[in-house]
């Protein structure tokens, strides 16, 4: 080389419009060139809160569509889960800190109302002022359990929350004789497996709340108010603190950040919106039992959270949503029968393509059945002797299709293993070979389906839940909302 | 003093830590390489006593045994280590192998995911009572009645040297292993930096699957010990034990193999100790207290080395 350019790089038409100095351009514009369907970018383009608001116009319009008091029911449990979920989004979506001992301070929360306003201990305290106390408390409690890990990598704050998690559903459950060091006779706390009955309902300076449609305007108004300033917060120098904190806490701590002190501000605030949603769990049950703050709990608001995308407000509200109601909705098998159906198939006519794959699987699956039916019908008439769950045509097509065997249960839990082993070969095989492979999964789902798992909805629940973080984690790990992470190497 | 209580509890302790302490091996081998804390340990524990508690029911039950005592003590080893390694290798392979490069704490929720749909699969095929080895009755009796007593006539059961000698032939070969062959070396090299491994021509992704077969087949090992030792099997039984050996695996000194069975001992004995002279409810305040006194005190370890972090 000489030093002459033979060949000089081209001005670029835009070079007006780049940025040139400080922002990598490359991750500036990354948003532009991700394709996006055209709805879901218009959707983009309406302000967030907006979002909100017509969230929250939609559910206080709730109690006016139907006086079900079930389905009130439904939706006061589903915005407590979003008030917890919106709680962990903090910790975890914002800060990054694994908090696996959550629904301790949740429990902390109701156990705190409980004691200060029931017979318990005599103690009728105004909710206007149990309320700040009970929030107080479990923030400095969050603080207190953050403490000692603070200067630790993620995993030992894992650990330690989660253990602090169990221990405290042991003192709950056992707190009804704890005595000092064993010298004091022993004093009821919590009392113990039978929890604290007769909790008084929620009295907001003589305004009084009975029903549980009262209870579900409550919350929605709690979630309002939560929801506005966890926004205000998102926005906010704070914020910006915890973000930069969970994507590098070196980097965070080179800028200057308080990282230690970001990471405890962000432990008690979730723990603080934790306790706020015990006081309201307390006083629409009016009774509290360790075992609802326990490890489930725990993972059902992760779930949650990681479904609706960590590190997104709307995010939260979806996923708490689409997670509770689909886990009441698995209740009756009826209804768990449609849902699955429907759901197979819808995401058969949506992710198979072209439709020669999309026929062939379809084809193959019904033919399979009927033909399978048919033959087991004629060597051991045994295995068709049942009958399906669901009644209607879906049930009679089911009942020539499925094998319903009399006694299902053994045959059923074997096939359940294979199903397991059936899906993940599926994950490591491509093309035709995949195709093919999916015919007999498919069937052998519906089969340990109606079998197996419409009969147990209370498991299945919690089987569901852990496939949902499994999946989740390794297809999408930003969840339905949030945006995925840009890498720069 | 009461000597005969407190050489009780002592034994007990042991017992009980030889089971954490291999556990603990598997979650400080795994942590070691991957830096990942793998939850669904526990529940590979569980499994490998459910693999036990089923052949003991293929040959007849505890009470009425269709083969020679020991000969089924062997098969039962051999099926849950190989077993509990097997589930091991496959949660590595679909569960946390794409989740590598992945920010920490998505491998976390996974594992978290892992665990949950282990225990409740279990509960759906197996049932959630309580299964029982019924130790007590194989051959008589044979497996409690026979042994040795120690001063303050404590009576110190065959199934119990069962376990700790067990244990300790276990831990001596992981050693042996370690220290000894090429794969061990590999081992301990990926341990140490995973990219300076890799670019030395080592097979990382084999060394991991191997760490994983191994951690997990001892915890299979740990299942069957503990099924001997205490008889109850159940599907929710790897939590609480996961946990607590996780814990041991802390106090020890993570990624520190001497560290975790001195780690399972401590914690072992403290349960065992707090059950004799407080209450059974006490056994996890006390445990918490010394996880707690170890991370402000010594947060590496009892017998780890201060990470020194590279930036």
């Amino acid at each position: 080389m000489d030093g002459r350019d033979v060949n000089p790089i081209p001005a670029r038409p835009d070079e007006a419009q780049v940025p040139k100095v400080g922002v990598d351009s490359w991750v500036a514009t990354h948003e532009g060139r991700v394709h996006r369907h055209p709805v879901l970018a218009a959707f983009d383009r309406v302000p967030r809160p907006a979002f909100y608001l017509g969230f929250a116009i939609a559910a206080a319009l709730l109690p006016a569509v139907t006086s079900d008091g079930y389905i009130i029911r439904v939706g006061f449990d589903t915005l407590l889960y979003m008030l917890l979920a919106l709680g962990l989004n903090i910790v975890v979506g914002y800060a990054g800190l694994l908090d696996l001992g959550y629904v301790a301070f949740y429990g902390f929360g109701a156990y705190g109302y409980a004691m200060l306003a029931s017979p318990k201990f005599g103690l009728h305290w105004d909710t206007l002022g149990v309320i700040p106390v009970v929030v107080v408390a479990s923030a400095i409690l969050g603080f207190l359990v953050a403490l000692p890990s603070r200067r630790l990598l993620g995993d030992y704050l894992a650990i330690v929350t989660l253990f602090f998690g169990q221990l405290f559903v042991t003192i709950y459950q056992n707190g009804n004789r704890i005595s000092f060091l064993g010298i004091t006779r022993g004093y009821d706390v919590t009392g113990g497996p039978n929890g604290i009955p007769n909790i008084d309902n929620w009295d907001l300076g003589g305004l009084k709340i009975a029903s549980v449609t009262g209870y579900y305007y409550a919350a929605l108004v709690v979630f309002a108010l939560v929801l506005g300033c966890v926004y205000l917060v998102d926005q906010s120098r704070t914020g910006r603190a915890w973000k930069s904190l969970r994507e590098d806490p070196l980097a965070a701590e080179m800028m200057g950040m308080p990282v230690n002190r970001l990471k405890l501000i962000a432990f008690a605030a979730g723990a603080a919106i934790a306790g706020l949603t015990g006081t309201l769990f307390a006083a629409l049950n009016t009774a509290v039992f360790s075992a609802d703050f326990d490890v489930p709990t725990l993972i059902i608001v992760y779930a949650m959270l990681i479904l609706g995308g960590a590190g997104s407000l709307g995010g939260v509200i979806i996923g708490a949503v689409v997670v509770n109601v689909s886990l009441e909705v698995l209740r009756t098998p009826d209804h768990a029968t449609w849902i699955f159906y429907v759901l197979i198939l819808a995401t058969l006519l949506v992710k198979l393509r072209p439709w020669r794959v999309l026929a062939v699987v379809l084809g193959g699956t019904i033919g399979l059945g009927y033909a399978f039916h048919a033959i087991m019908d004629a060597v051991w008439p045994r295995s068709t002797g049942g009958a399906s769950t669901v009644g209607g045509w879906l049930g009679r097509a089911l009942d020539s299709w499925n094998l319903h065997p009399s006694t299902p249960q053994t045959i059923a839990s074997v096939a359940f293993v294979f199903l397991i082993l059936a899906v993940l070969v599926l994950t490591v095989t491509h093309g035709w070979v995949r195709w093919l492979a999916m015919i007999p999964t498919l069937y052998l789902a519906a089969f340990v389906w109606d079998n197996r798992l419409v009969v147990e909805p209370s498991i299945t629940r919690l089987i569901l839940i852990g496939v949902i973080l499994i999946v989740l984690m390794n297809a999408r790990p930003q969840g339905l909302l949030g945006t995925s992470r840009v890498e720069i190497v | 003093m009461n000597w005969n209580l407190f050489v009780t509890e002592l034994v007990a302790g042991i017992t009980h830590g030889a089971v954490y302490a291999l556990i603990a091996l598997g979650y400080s081998m795994v942590y070691g390489i991957l830096k990942l804390l793998n939850f669904a340990h526990g529940d590979v524990y569980m499994v490998g006593a459910f693999i036990g508690y089923g052949l003991i029911t293929v040959f007849g039950g505890a009470t009425a045994l269709s083969i020679n005592i020991a000969l089924l003590l062997v098969l039962m080893f051999v099926c849950a280590m190989l077993g509990g390694g097997l589930l091991g290798v496959m949660i590595e392979r679909f569960a946390y192998r794409r989740l590598r490069t992945a920010p920490r704490i998505a491998p976390l929720i996974t594992a978290l995911g892992v665990s949950f749909f282990l225990e409740n699969a279990a509960q759906l095929i197996l049932g959630a009572q309580f299964q029982s080895y019924n130790s007590f009755s194989w051959k008589n009796g044979e497996l409690w009645t026979k042994g040795f007593t120690l001063p303050g006539q404590v009576h110190v059961g065959i199934a119990q040297v069962i376990v700790v000698v067990g244990a300790i032939v276990l831990m001596v070969a992981l050693t042996l292993f370690v220290q000894r062959t090429q794969t061990g070396k590999a081992m301990r090299a990926t341990s140490f930096d995973r990219e300076a491994a890799a670019m030395m021509g080592i097979d990382v992704d084999r060394v991991i699957v191997v760490t994983f077969f191994l951690g997990s087949a001892l915890a299979g090992a740990a299942g069957v010990f503990n099924g001997i030792a205490y008889q109850q099997v159940w599907p929710y039984m790897g939590f609480q034990a996961g946990l607590f050996a996780f814990i041991a695996a802390v106090v020890g000194g993570i990624g520190n193999l001497p560290g975790s069975v001195l780690g399972g001992l401590v914690i072992g004995l403290a349960e065992s100790f707090a059950t004799g002279y407080l209450s059974s409810t006490f056994q996890e305040a006390i445990v918490f207290a010394i996880l707690i006194a170890v991370l402000i005190v010594r947060p590496s370890g009892l017998l780890g080395r201060a990470a020194v972090q590279k930036v």
